[in-house]
């Protein structure tokens, strides 16, 4: 047996060290930042608070530049929120010529005026999509959430290569170049963490609808069939599961059932009609409908057949549902059930008084299209349709809308949806009877009870728990 | 039946269409294609490091909890911790209770269920694939396979789930028997609530 030499040891000791102060320092600025930024957060004004002043806009850009502050805006643009440019506005913009075409060097910006940006989670291994202020059902892809394992690695698609072995005929491997020769399919799907909304199972936590709900958004999604692939491939007999693998500091591993893969599974490389986002597993990565997010391996390096599935880490050591009630676990839980939620109004958003309001949120179900979405306006007591917004998708978020107008008094506001397969979403306690009660330890993933929000009668929105 | 001139007409139209094919129609694809190339055994090699349960492709190398102990404290313990319980408070990590790496035997019936490698891993080649592909978080993949058994070895013996003295190798690591091998359930959903 080769033992470490103690100078090795030492030598690794030191550079983890140091390397563990590298992520500190930037960091714990960068948050006491956002966390100032946050305590003045102008989403406490409610929707209606359309003029953001020059701090607001200041704070929300440093938000997201959290983890980078040494590569803040230069000083002329550091009033500019991410994803913008900061131009001069003019006191007349009908007196003087805009700017002209090009200056941008090709690739657009959005609106300086406009702030929402993702929240990442304190562990800096997630980031929430800002549902709240969110229209229609497609996500922009610089506000899909984000779930890492091991950072966001860099790849340069020129020396990146997909190859598929194990149980197969003939072992193949394919560029990014050789993927999009094929022929291709586009379709539009949510993608969904499986612990969304599961730190919400026991009581009501976190104040918006970003930090409750933000783990799901919907993109159009371009690739080529993993069937396509596997069928060049050749299965051999006794082929029954797919080891999927990623190229990042994870290596992030998921099984996949053969039958998924030869149905409507597919390897991607473009999201909302251009290359799909570094973040999102850029040059390519599976993406499988309907289950949870992370199985859909991003940055996708290779697949290997297998008469039986790995037991990787991430399929049993998380993304496994205990049942508290008999400590048993669930595994290999991948679709994600019918779920609902009220993104207007929502969690800290105040509405200015009494009379109309459009509520307005999204629907979703990885088993098939929405059916129907109920809206309850007295806490559950009784529910009435909401119309659907077309087009309604299979495995895609749905605009739903419900016209009200609210007397000014108290009330608790909630969304109930039922897909075509005739499940409905159920209750925070029918999940608790069915799986048991968690107080701490994992999350509770598949975590799709109805969501309330209670208005005050002063107009201010909060989330709670159901009442009764 | 009786077919009629015209009916014949239609039908030999539509069969001559479905013969020509549309714009689209599945027919004008190919059954394959010659995209791609055929991956060499040394690609695949390089990339070939998942351990199934039955310890397939483990790779040559041995190790045990005394060597492993010394790996540990200069690869593992500043997340871990010195007593493996894992460290909190570190920035951009998850928190202490989540890098836990031994005890919480018997509390998976419960509300508060403490979940490590000792209580609720069912497969001690996971252990290893999951260190050799992802650890230490801050430089994946620099352990020998050597050292990965070591620390395999002194995790499992602080688990006391094996005895000190045992040595790890492509043989002994597939026969160890986790105490939550027996843990998992078929996912039964779609639940029907009452």
């Amino acid at each position: 047996m080769t033992e470490p030499s103690a100078d090795r040891t030492d030598a690794r000791a030191l550079a983890i060290e140091q390397a563990l102060a590298r992520l500190g320092e930037p960091v714990s600025e960068a948050q006491a930042r956002a966390l100032a930024a946050q305590e003045d957060c102008d989403c406490k004004e409610g929707m209606f608070a359309l003029a953001p002043s020059r701090r607001q806009l200041f704070g929300r850009g440093l938000v997201a530049a959290v983890g980078m502050t040494a590569l803040l805006p230069r000083s002329g643009e550091a009033k500019a929120p991410p994803g913008a440019v900061e131009y001069p506005v003019p006191a007349d913009p009908t007196k003087e010529p805009g700017r002209v075409m090009g200056i941008d060097g090709g690739y657009g910006t959005r609106s300086q005026f406009e702030t929402e940006v993702r929240w990442a989670s304190p562990t800096r291994t997630a980031s929430f999509t800002p549902m709240q202020e969110g229209y229609g059902i497609i996500t922009p892809s610089g506000l899909h959430y984000e779930r890492h394992h091991g950072g966001i690695p860099t790849i340069d698609p020129s020396h990146h290569r997909l190859i598929i072995h194990g149980m197969v005929e003939r072992p193949m491997k394919y560029s990014l170049a050789d993927l999009k020769r094929f022929p291709t399919v586009s379709r539009t799907y949510f993608l969904e963490c499986s612990g969304t909304t599961g730190s919400e199972i026991m009581k009501a936590r976190e104040p918006t609808v970003q930090r409750t709900h933000g783990l799901v958004s919907t993109s159009e999604w371009t690739g080529v069939p993993l069937s396509t692939l596997l069928k060049q491939a050749g299965l051999k007999p006794g082929a029954a599961w797919v080891l999927a693998e990623g190229a990042d500091a994870a290596v992030m591993t998921r099984s996949v059932p053969i039958d998924k893969c030869l149905s409507d599974a597919l390897i991607v490389f473009a999201q909302n009609g251009e290359a799909i986002r570094p973040e999102q597993g850029y040059p390519m990565r599976l993406f499988l409908p309907g289950w949870e997010g992370n199985i859909s391996i991003k940055w996708l390096r290779r697949l290997e057949v297998s008469d039986q599935p790995f037991y990787t880490r991430e399929e049993t050591s998380k993304y496994t549902d205990l049942i508290t009630t008999t400590g048993k676990a669930r595994i290999f839980t991948f679709s994600m059930e019918a779920k609902s939620v009220i993104t207007f109004p929502s969690g800290e958003m105040k509405l200015p008084g009494a009379g109309f309001y459009e509520i307005t949120g999204l629907a979703w179900s990885g088993r098939g299209k929405i059916a129907r979405v109920e809206i309850s306006t007295d806490g559950g007591k009784t529910f009435n349709l909401a119309s659907l917004q077309d087009p309604v998708l299979p495995i895609c978020q749905t605009r739903f809308r419900f016209p009200w107008v609210w007397n000014g008094a108290p009330a608790v506001i909630q969304s109930r949806a039922t897909d075509e397969t005739g499940y409905a979403q159920p209750t925070h306690a029918q999940l608790i009877a069915e799986r048991g009660p968690l107080e701490s330890g994992p999350l509770f993933y598949h975590m799709n009870a109805i969501q309330s929000w209670a208005i005050a009668a002063d107009g201010s929105v909060k989330n709670v728990h159901p009442p009764g | 039946m009786c077919i009629r001139p015209a009916d014949w007409l239609v039908l030999a139209v539509a069969v001559v269409t479905f013969a020509a094919g549309g714009p689209a129609s599945a027919q004008n694809y190919p059954a394959t294609y010659d995209f791609g190339a055929p991956a060499p055994a040394a690609d695949i090699a390089a990339v070939d490091i998942a351990i199934p349960s039955d310890g397939a492709g483990l790779p040559p190398g041995r190790g045990d909890a005394a060597a492993g102990a010394r790996v540990y404290a200069s690869a593992c313990a500043a997340c871990h911790g010195d007593k493996l319980q894992g460290v909190a408070g570190l920035p951009d990590m998850p928190s202490g209770p989540a890098l836990r790496l031994i005890g919480g035997r018997g509390t998976l019936a419960s509300p508060n269920p403490v979940l490590t490698v000792e209580s609720y891993w069912p497969y001690a080649t996971t252990l290893f694939d999951y260190v050799r592909r992802a650890m230490p978080f801050t430089a994946p993949g620099s352990l020998s396979n050597d050292e990965v058994y070591a620390v395999t070895a002194y995790i499992l013996a602080e688990a006391k789930i094996i005895t000190p003295a045992t040595v790890l190798d492509a043989q002994t690591l597939p026969k160890v028997q986790m105490p939550n091998r027996d843990g998992f359930i078929p996912d039964p959903r779609p639940e029907h609530f009452k």
